[in-house]
């Protein structure tokens, strides 16, 4: 599997380590259960595009959301963490 | 009187005789090198090859066809093939811890001395007892086991599964560890050609002259495919010499990388190729510095699948007979090896193909005794052909059987109309047809299509950036082959970017193939193999459908068919055509073939390559490790790390005096421990303190310039995660250190955390854990030995530098920082200096007083201060349960904050951390026992928590240990029963607070 880092380019994923599912915004403090439950402990599985946070560990250790989809592999895109959530 | 033991082996001996000629062995051609004839032995015999040979076309110019015997019948079994499909002649190569048992003969190349074994036989490859199970056949069908030995199920373990796996089996593992190395290779390219044929030699010289980095990979240790084979004309030479032009030229070219003997064995995502080198199998031993094989793992562009095609046998009974070959095999043997493999042959063949065979067997001097076509029409050349041999032409024949005992005698053909006659025979050529090889297009889940016309799959959706070239694309004739490589090469090449022509295809063969569909004679006495390697035969794909396997990926797993480890690639298309005629269906509404990686079997340790042994992940050693070693110091790994766990002087014959002496040393005077391997990382930044804040469940932004805090950090989940310290070295600018285990995880954390959750903070964080040699100096005259280290100046007073604070000093006039941290318990400070002072700093400390002490040590000084670490923060412990509830500020936000309050993490029944003292103050407690209420019946229900850390207290004298206990705070000085049912403890303690020295901590602050 490869990876196109924005930073580093084109590399292998044994550079990298996966975290899981991007996007999830964390709740506020006094948010209800319902919503703390749902931000660390249910995920979804879709079959097709899917937005997960990979860390470039062995590399520039950015973090990154990297869009993949889960049937093919295809990388659909890569975008620094830190700009996604700016 | 005895005679000197024979220091020579059977091998040995065997080697030291003169070998016989090879009677086999044409005399004249092939590209075999007939200057260097080479011994080799099998079963023990003495027999000779030539350079050039693979130890099937060897032993074949022997006169040998019997190598092995069948996997569940032990029948006798011949060579098929010759090339990388092969499923019957597996054999055993060389020995010791050497030894490859499975290898296929038609692989492995000849070398002087080789020592080659036939496999599951006993006693001898002619003679073997397991043979009878070919007379039981008729309930050795498909699922017998499961049939069989269902009853009673206890038997199943200690008998009947031992029996069958002796009976049942191939060859024997290697007895000692492989004494040679492998390694792994990253190459990048353009262009990845797989095989190197006639398609693969045209796409790698289109792509090579456009300028491409192309890498050729051929199986075979030479290039040129089935041109080495056939007696056929390219651009009017022959065709291994026009192989050798091409050669010649691709040579040349810089940007171009061949690779020989390599076999691209899986295609991963995003063009990566998964291939074996066997750099040294050819070889008697590697020399010193080559590995023994190499795995590439190549990044291409481009991919062009030209790895050919393979052809099918034919199912009729008795076909497994040696003796009975693939047609193209038996070619091979002619014309590449100069072998005769038969002296009065007969072909079986599915049409044109079978007859290029007819005409290389007549002109090697084989006598052509029977052409079986199995078309009613035989074109006129051909009908001549066989006329001018003597050679009887059954038009619309069959052959419905074979007999002989290690080799094929006789054949039974019978015709269209019916009629069968026996003829004598010592080889049958047989063909079906070819499939092409088109398994690495379906790594990647790409489902193949069947092709009418050719009845043959082809590759349906092929992995992004791969196109197919050549016989495995289904074109037939050499020159389409040419034709479809130059272009496919091209095309790949274009891809990348680079302006690229098709080269003029040369002159070749261009006769299109005609033949009749043929997979199966149903009407042929015996058994008729499917799957040679597993023992498959058409009556078991029969038993498997009459019982209801109709999927063909059941029937696979039912009969075993294709599951051994050629992986049925001379299998499968037949069984599925079998299946599709037994169920009345046609062959692609039955089913597809799927493959998967690998390609053919790779050695586990090829692909751990260096990656074994001390090698296996990098050994970490302290800045004062060497010290360590020359002062007696034990190593423990800790993580990557290795550290002194303690430093025996002499007399000390048991650990424990050791340990008991150092801290009795730390608790009275001084010590000083090496805590290097603790993770560092030092975060800088306006933002600085806000991240830390989210991070560590307590306040850190209230930390004050010169001060250290004890720090928490939580999961999200409300678990512990890891604590260290953290201590402001700047308004902006904190030092933070983490347990050895966890450095890693926590600094990707607090990216994560940074990255993530707060892109808003400006900050930023690096490791600095290599960058600092860090010592512990402990015990009541520490001052007194920092101050002997430390550059003189800096007032180490109570007042001036009290616990929990740090402060810049000097060492040699190098910087240097003093921490006043405790994790003894005793007044203690933490020195970090560059680490090439580190050493300079422990002798030092040691001359000025201070005893050397290691992990052991250090672990019973925190659990007499019950300090939790490793046994305690198992992921499974809450700060709440380790005391520490009220660390985790209400007053912020920070990660598991909210999921610490969940009712089940603050349950007031939770175990939490209490000390425990045996009753009898002798026997000792264990880390894992669990407690109970005594009287308790000790079943899970009653269990109330378990031990989790405990050593023997040289301070006290007595055991002492860390558990955590269901209420534990408030049950002091309750007794608990410790049980430790796995080795044998069962004791009683008592409950006491989770400190046994010192717990108003005054000898910490003096």
């Amino acid at each position: 599997m490869r990876i196109p880092c924005p930073f580093c380019g084109d590399r292998g994923n044994e550079e990298f380590t996966v975290l899981g599912a991007a996007g999830l915004a964390r709740p506020a403090p006094e948010a209800d259960d319902a919503a703390w439950h749902d931000y660390v402990h249910l995920r979804d599985n879709p079959a097709g595009a899917h937005r997960e946070l990979w860390h470039h560990v062995f590399g520039c250790r950015a973090w990154l959301v990297v869009e993949r989809d889960t049937r093919t592999h295809a990388v659909l895109s890569v975008t620094p963490a830190k700009e996604r959530a700016a | 009187m005895n005679a000197p033991l024979d220091p020579r082996t059977p091998a040995d001996l065997a080697l030291s005789r003169p070998a016989p000629a090879q009677p086999c062995r044409l005399p004249a051609g092939g590209l075999v090198d007939r200057g260097r004839g080479l011994s080799f032995t099998f079963d023990g015999r003495r027999l000779s090859g030539l350079a050039g040979d693979t130890l099937a076309s060897a032993l074949l110019a022997n006169g040998i066809h019997l190598v092995g015997r069948s996997f569940k019948y032990h029948r006798p079994r011949g060579i098929l093939s010759a090339g990388t499909e092969e499923p019957n002649a597996l054999v055993e190569l060389r020995s010791g811890a050497r030894r490859e048992p499975n290898t296929r003969a038609t692989m492995a190349e000849l070398f002087e001395g080789l020592e080659a074994r036939s496999q599951n036989r006993w006693p001898s490859l002619g003679l073997d007892l397991g043979a009878v199970n070919g007379v039981f056949a008729p309930i050795l069908a498909a699922g017998f086991y499961y049939k069989t030995f269902m009853w009673p199920p206890s038997f199943w373990e200690k008998l009947y599964e031992p029996l069958i796996r002796r009976a049942a089996g191939l060859g024997r593992a290697p007895e000692g560890a492989d004494p040679d190395h492998y390694e792994r290779m990253h190459a990048f390219c353009d262009v990845l050609v797989v095989g190197g044929g006639p398609a693969g030699l045209m796409a790698a010289l289109a792509a090579g002259r456009a300028g491409a980095r192309v890498i050729l990979a051929e199986e075979d240790r030479e290039l040129g495919g089935r041109l080495l084979a056939e007696a056929e004309e390219v651009d009017g030479m022959p065709g291994p010499a026009w192989v050798q032009s091409v050669e010649a030229e691709l040579a040349a070219m810089p940007r171009v990388r061949l690779l020989r003997r390599t076999s691209a064995f899986a295609v991963l995502d995003h063009g990566v190729v998964g291939a074996v080198e066997r750099v040294a199998d050819h070889l008697p031993v590697p020399p010193a510095h080559l590995p023994r094989q190499r795995y590439w793992k190549i990044v291409a562009r481009r991919i062009v699948l030209a790895a050919g095609a393979i052809e099918r046998p034919v199912v009729f009974g008795g076909n497994d007979r040696p003796g009975v070959m693939l047609g193209g095999a038996v070619r091979a043997y002619l014309n590449r090896y100069a072998v005769r493999p038969g002296q009065s042959a007969v072909v079986f063949t599915a049409g044109d193909d079978g007859w290029r065979t007819v005409a290389d067997l007549a002109r090697a001097g084989a006598s052509v005794e029977a052409v079986v076509d199995a078309r009613s029409e035989i074109p006129a050349q051909q009908a001549r052909l066989a006329a001018r041999l003597g050679a009887r032409l059954v038009a619309g024949g069959r052959i419905t059987g074979t007999a002989g005992w290690h080799r094929i005698a006789a054949v039974e053909i019978g015709d269209d109309r019916g009629c069968t006659e026996g003829r004598g025979a010592d080889l049958l050529a047989m063909g079906g047809g070819w499939t092409p090889a088109i398994h690495l297009s379906c790594h990647r889940g790409g489902k193949p299509r069947w092709d009418d016309a050719l009845a043959a799959f082809l590759p349906g959706t092929t992995p992004p950036g791969m196109s197919v070239a050549g016989a495995a694309a289904g074109r037939f004739t050499t020159a389409a082959v040419l034709a479809d490589g130059a272009r496919e090469g091209a095309a790949a090449a274009r891809d990348c970017g680079f302006a690229a022509t098709e080269p003029q295809v040369p002159r070749a063969e261009d006769t299109p193939d005609a033949r009749v569909a043929l997979f199966h004679v149903p009407a042929s006495r015996g058994k008729a193999f499917v799957d040679f390697q597993h023992d498959v035969t058409a009556k078991d794909v029969a038993l498997a459908h009459r019982e209801g396997f109709r999927s063909v990926e059941h029937v696979k797993r039912y009969t075993t068919l294709g599951m051994a480890t050629d992986q049925g690639k001379t299998a499968n298309v037949t069984g599925l055509a079998i299946l599709a005629e037994i169920a009345g269906r046609s062959i692609p509404g039955t089913g597809t073939t799927v493959f998967r990686p690998p390609w053919t079997p790779v050695a586990i340790g090829t692909i751990a390559g260096h990656h074994r042994g001390k090698a296996f992940r990098p050994t970490r050693r302290t800045p004062t490790h060497a010290w360590a070693a020359a002062n007696g110091a034990t190593f423990v790994e800790v993580g990557p790390w290795l550290r002194a766990q303690w430093y025996a002087r002499p007399g000390e014959t048991e650990w424990q005096q050791s340990v008991a002496r150092e801290v009795a040393a730390v608790r009275n005077a001084a010590g000083i421990c090496d805590v290097s391997t603790l993770g560092k990382i030092e975060v800088t930044g306006p933002g600085a303190a806000a991240l830390l804040d989210l991070v560590y469940a307590n306040t850190i932004s209230t930390l004050a310039v010169g001060r250290v805090r004890y720090g928490v950090m939580l999961r999200e989940d409300g678990f512990v995660m890891d604590d260290g310290t953290v201590a402001r070295i700047a308004e902006d600018r904190f030092f933070v250190t983490t347990t050895t285990a966890n450095a890693g995880k926590v600094l990707q954390h607090m990216e994560f955390c940074h990255q993530v959750l707060r892109p808003d903070l400006d900050v930023s964080m690096i490791s600095v854990t290599d960058a600092w040699a860090q010592v512990s100096i402990a015990g009541p005259r520490a001052r007194e030995v920092v101050a002997g280290l430390v550059d003189p100046g800096p007032d180490l007073s109570n007042a001036a530098l009290p616990h929990m604070a740090w402060r810049a000093v000097g060492v040699d006039g190098v910087p240097a920082r003093l921490y006043r941290l405790s994790f003894s318990g005793e007044l203690a400070y933490e020195l970090g200096v560059p680490p090439d002072l580190g050493e300079a700093v422990m002798r030092r400390a040691v001359e000025l007083g201070a005893t050397p002490y290691g992990t052991e040590a250090l672990a019973v000084l925190r659990i007499e201060k019950g300090h939790p670490a490793g046994g305690e923060l198992n992921g499974q412990t809450t700060a709440r349960d380790l005391g520490l509830g009220r660390m985790v500020s209400t007053k912020k936000d920070c990660i598991g904050r909210r999921l610490a309050e969940r009712p089940a993490l603050t349950d007031p029944a939770r175990p939490v951390l209490v000390g425990l003292k045996p009753v009898d103050a002798r026997t000792p407690l264990r880390a894992g026992a669990h407690l109970f209420m005594p009287g308790a019946e000790p079943v899970t229900a009653n269990d109330q928590g378990y031990v989790t850390s405990a050593c023997v207290s040289p301070t006290l004298g007595h055991p002492i240990a860390l558990g955590l206990l269901s209420r534990g705070a408030e049950r002091v000085g309750e007794r608990v029963r410790v049980l430790d049912p796995v080795r044998g403890g069962d004791t009683e303690a008592e409950v006491c607070a989770p400190c046994f020295v010192d717990p108003e901590g005054v000898r910490t602050r003096g």
